[in-house]
């Protein structure tokens, strides 16, 4: 397996504040990496290093065993590192095909009768989504009709055709619901199986353990584990992230003491 | 068949078209000069200046801003080329190229303004319209001493512009404005502009959702100044076609007509919110307009019957739009 991107003791400080320090990490072609962590744990951080938004002010990015430094966003991209966020970057009224190549129209013709190649961008769009599984009626309807996992699709599609080789994903199923959630895992394993190397970010053990084949734990800027699935159980995972002591804690503050018992009676 | 049927209902004219069939009919049957070849022509040169301004001013609107000062604009450009060449002797092509780098300079400071400030353009081009409807009066006052611009006609190469602007074509027996010549040259190029060309795609891109039209990489800034800039050329257009049209032009031109081009525009599907809207529903918008302002004199009703009429179009375009923006699915 080939690794795309490798983050060496990588860190992060706004002035004196150091928001991560000493991450490493893979992100290997026809893989899944998972990024976990709480809030504030230094997941966006690690994500703008990543994506070339920010530039690491400690340890060293390196790209197919080359060493890089990205200054934009347009770097990553052109090294093949797309990012899809939460937003995905998607204009609700538009059709479908239309924000397939928002911003990368597909053009014909001269002079100034150049015009978009709209049959090529609707046959492309179509042949995209259904190799990431998706088959839609009918690519002009406006992608705010789409469910949420379907839009995810799209994104993620978008971002495979336009020469992306590991593609980050930002908490793409924290905002939906049990059933999206689990097809976006499925468009997660599609890409991973056509050889992209694929970054989640999630909060969520329960969506990144079935799909992740690396795990890296994050807590208030530091690296609390980073492990391939067979030295993981879900349980320890969870337990990590928590925070053993903090567990055992909250069991005890939840558990019902007794007596305090207060049934309601009718 | 039902989801065809829905798809052409949801397109964004098809609701203009048939109010505009509507009306037709009714000032057809009702009256004998709307269908007569003198009555026709009126109608279609009163909807073709409203037409100009709306099918540009769509545009704008699907990008996301307003303009409401495009119709003084059109007062301001007639009065810059009618004072120069009236009152200064000086060159008539010369004028309206000063007058057309006035109007875009105008919609380059109101886009400016509004995207360097925040400020809503529905605010700042509400100023531009203050300042350029006094002005009109208070400089055409101070330089000419009257309220109108006297002499048009017999400024050197009047003849050779009035063909361009203010000509009338005899096709089969009726009269055709050239106005109405570029009314329907404006919708056919913006229409294709919209829907055929990068641009058109940007202009949805930065109307629909400006952070993702970002993200993507359309340089947002620019659409939005050109679209400011080709709506006050428009604005110039319009100026140009009624001042060479009835060779004189009133200080208050445009005066009470701020908003009857966006009134156009949302009656032919336009939302008011940006991002979704069509230039030949706009075009078919400004018919509407022009029929009924035509059909009601026709009809002998006391004319403030339009403003009534069209208050309750626009109401039921708006809601009708509303109805359409859900079924599309926006979610945002």
């Amino acid at each position: 397996m080939t690794t795309i991107v490798q983050a060496l003791n990588v860190g992060k400080s706004y002035g004196t504040v150091l928001a991560i320090s000493g991450i490493s990490a893979e992100i290997v072609a026809g893989e899944v990496l998972c990024i976990l962590g709480d809030n504030g744990a230094g997941k966006s951080t690690l994500i703008k290093i990543l994506s070339g938004v920010h530039t690491p002010s400690e340890g060293v990015l390196k790209v197919y065993g080359e060493e890089r430094t990205f200054e934009s966003p347009r770097d990553a991209l052109d090294a093949g590192i797309a990012t899809v966020y939460q937003d995905l970057a998607v204009v609700p009224l538009m059709p479908v095909w239309r924000n397939f190549f928002l911003g990368s129209e597909l053009r014909k013709g001269w002079g100034i009768f150049k015009r978009l190649d709209t049959a090529a961008m609707r046959r492309i769009t179509k042949e995209q989504l259904s190799e990431m599984g998706i088959s839609l009626r009918n690519v002009e309807q406006p992608i705010g009709t789409l469910s949420g996992g379907e839009r995810q699709a799209v994104a993620i599609a978008r971002a495979v055709y336009f020469g992306a080789q590991a593609i980050i994903l930002d908490e793409p199923t924290s905002a939906l619901g049990v059933k999206q959630a689990s097809i976006v895992l499925t468009y997660i394993a599609k890409a991973r199986d056509r050889g992209l190397g694929v970054v989640f970010i999630t909060h969520n053990p329960n969506h990144a353990y079935p799909v992740g084949d690396r795990f890296l734990l994050l807590k208030l800027g530091k690296s609390i584990g980073y492990f391939a699935k067979k030295e993981l159980t879900i349980e320890k995972m969870t337990a990590l992230m928590a925070g053993s002591d903090e567990m055992t804690n909250l069991a005890q503050k939840l558990e019902r003491k007794p007596g305090s018992r207060t049934t309601s009676k009718s | 068949m039902s989801g065809r049927f829905a798809r052409i209902l949801r397109r964004p004219e098809v609701g203009a078209a048939v109010a505009a069939l509507l009306i037709f009919s009714y000032f057809s049957s009702t009256t004998t000069a709307f269908l007569s070849t003198a009555g026709v022509s009126t109608w279609l040169y009163s909807s073709s200046l409203f037409g100009v301004l709306a099918v540009v001013g769509a545009l704008l609107m699907i990008g996301g801003e307003f303009d409401l000062s495009v119709g003084a604009m059109t007062g301001t450009t007639g009065l810059i080329v009618g004072i120069m060449t009236t009152q200064y002797g000086i060159n008539i092509w010369l004028s309206l190229v000063v007058a057309l780098a006035f109007a875009l300079s105008v919609g380059a400071a109101n886009a400016y303004i509004s995207m360097k400030t925040g400020v809503p353009s529905f605010i700042v081009t509400l100023a531009a319209l203050f300042i350029l409807q006094g002005a009109n009066l208070a400089i055409t006052k101070l330089l000419t001493g009257t309220v109108s611009i006297q002499g048009m006609s017999d400024v050197e190469n009047y003849d050779t512009v009035k063909l361009l602007f203010g000509s009338t074509l005899n096709i089969g027996g009726m009269d055709i404005k050239i106005s109405i010549v570029w009314w329907f040259l404006v919708t056919a190029v913006a229409s294709w502009v919209l829907l055929r060309t990068r641009t058109g795609n940007w202009i949805f891109g930065v109307g629909g959702a400006i952070n993702s039209a970002r993200q993507v990489g359309i340089p947002v800034v620019k659409v939005r100044m050109g679209l400011f800039m080709a709506t006050s050329a428009a604005g110039w257009l319009v100026g140009m076609l009624q001042l060479f049209g009835v060779s004189t032009v009133q200080a208050t031109t445009g005066l009470g007509q701020e908003f009857s081009y966006v009134i156009c525009a949302v009656v032919g599907g336009c939302l008011l919110t940006g991002g979704y809207g069509s230039a030949i529903g706009a075009a078919v918008g400004a018919l509407i307009y022009g029929m009924t302002l035509q059909g009601i004199v026709f009809a002998e009703w006391d004319n403030n019957w339009l403003k009534f009429f069209l208050g309750v179009l626009l109401l039921l375009a708006v809601m009708v739009n509303l109805y359409v923006r859900r079924g599309a699915g926006d979610r945002s």
